[in-house]
């Protein structure tokens, strides 16, 4: 269980990209029908919120084992200005002007576990995991 | 890739092939507008059966082509959205309103054929 991907996102097509690979990684976890979507669509959000705010990082995939149970992990880096408020960041709506603010709070709700560490002017990490029903 | 735009009468197809980029879908929404006054189309309808993604941004991007078409004089229908995308699209706490939907290509047709007879010159 130690298959893992990294891919670099510093321009659109580098989304689509990321959410096909982490859709494929998650068919070998085990995951089937709307897990796979919901996996995917959250990779897309993490991804976008690089491009958006920080122009380039990355996004790393793989395999995750924990309690006898199956899943994935996803791991968004970037080296940006980092969020002040993160609280903030995660309320639905909010935004700071260029998106509708749905992205990382829909990303929490589509993945069982969201942590997101950031420090302004060093960058945001954010780790998601989703486990097989 | 870009989308294939199709004329059918007054009807324009946008029949999405694959996987769209962010910069995809904006030009998608430009070349529309420009062909609903080229065409002099009435309707519009987005086949999006071959998204298997529709995240915060495609969705936001649909409901400006179709707020656009409307001010174009055109009425846009989104066709085909995948079982998992619409369960996705809730769960990230989105929606599509004001965007008319219909569940396949052969649905959109009927929908706009009976409101452009509702509403079109006799």
């Amino acid at each position: 269980m130690t298959e893992q991907m990294r891919v670099a996102v510093s321009r659109d097509a580098d989304i689509v990209t990321a959410r096909q690979l982490g859709r494929e990684l998650a068919t070998k976890a085990g995951f089937s029908g709307s897990d796979l979507t919901l996996i995917a669509t959250a990779i897309s959000e993490v991804a976008r919120n690089i491009i958006s705010y920080a122009d380039n990082g990355e996004i790393l995939l793989g395999l995750a084992a924990r309690d006898g149970r199956r899943g994935v992990f996803v791991v968004a880096q970037d080296d940006g200005p980092g969020i002040p408020d993160i609280d903030q960041a995660m309320l639905d709506g909010f935004s700071t002007g260029k998106s509708l603010g749905l992205g990382l709070p829909g990303a929490r709700r589509l993945m069982d576990e969201f942590e997101i560490e950031s420090e302004v002017g060093r960058g945001t990490t954010i780790t998601m995991r989703k486990w097989c029903r | 890739m870009p989308v294939p735009i199709l004329k059918q009468g007054e009807v324009l197809i946008a029949s999405i092939q694959a996987a769209l980029t962010d910069h995809d879908l904006l030009q998608l929404k430009d070349e529309l507008a420009d062909k609903i006054g080229r065409f002099r189309s009435r309707g519009v309808i987005i086949d999006v059966t071959a998204l298997d993604v529709m995240d915060s941004f495609a969705t936001r991007t649909l409901r400006g082509i179709a707020a656009t078409a409307r001010l174009r004089g055109a009425q846009a229908v989104v066709v085909g959205i995948q079982p998992d995308v619409a369960i996705a699209i809730v769960q990230l706490g989105l929606t599509l309103q004001g965007v008319a939907t219909a569940l396949d290509l052969e649905e959109g047709f009927e929908m706009l054929r009976r409101s452009m007879v509702k509403d079109g010159p006799q």
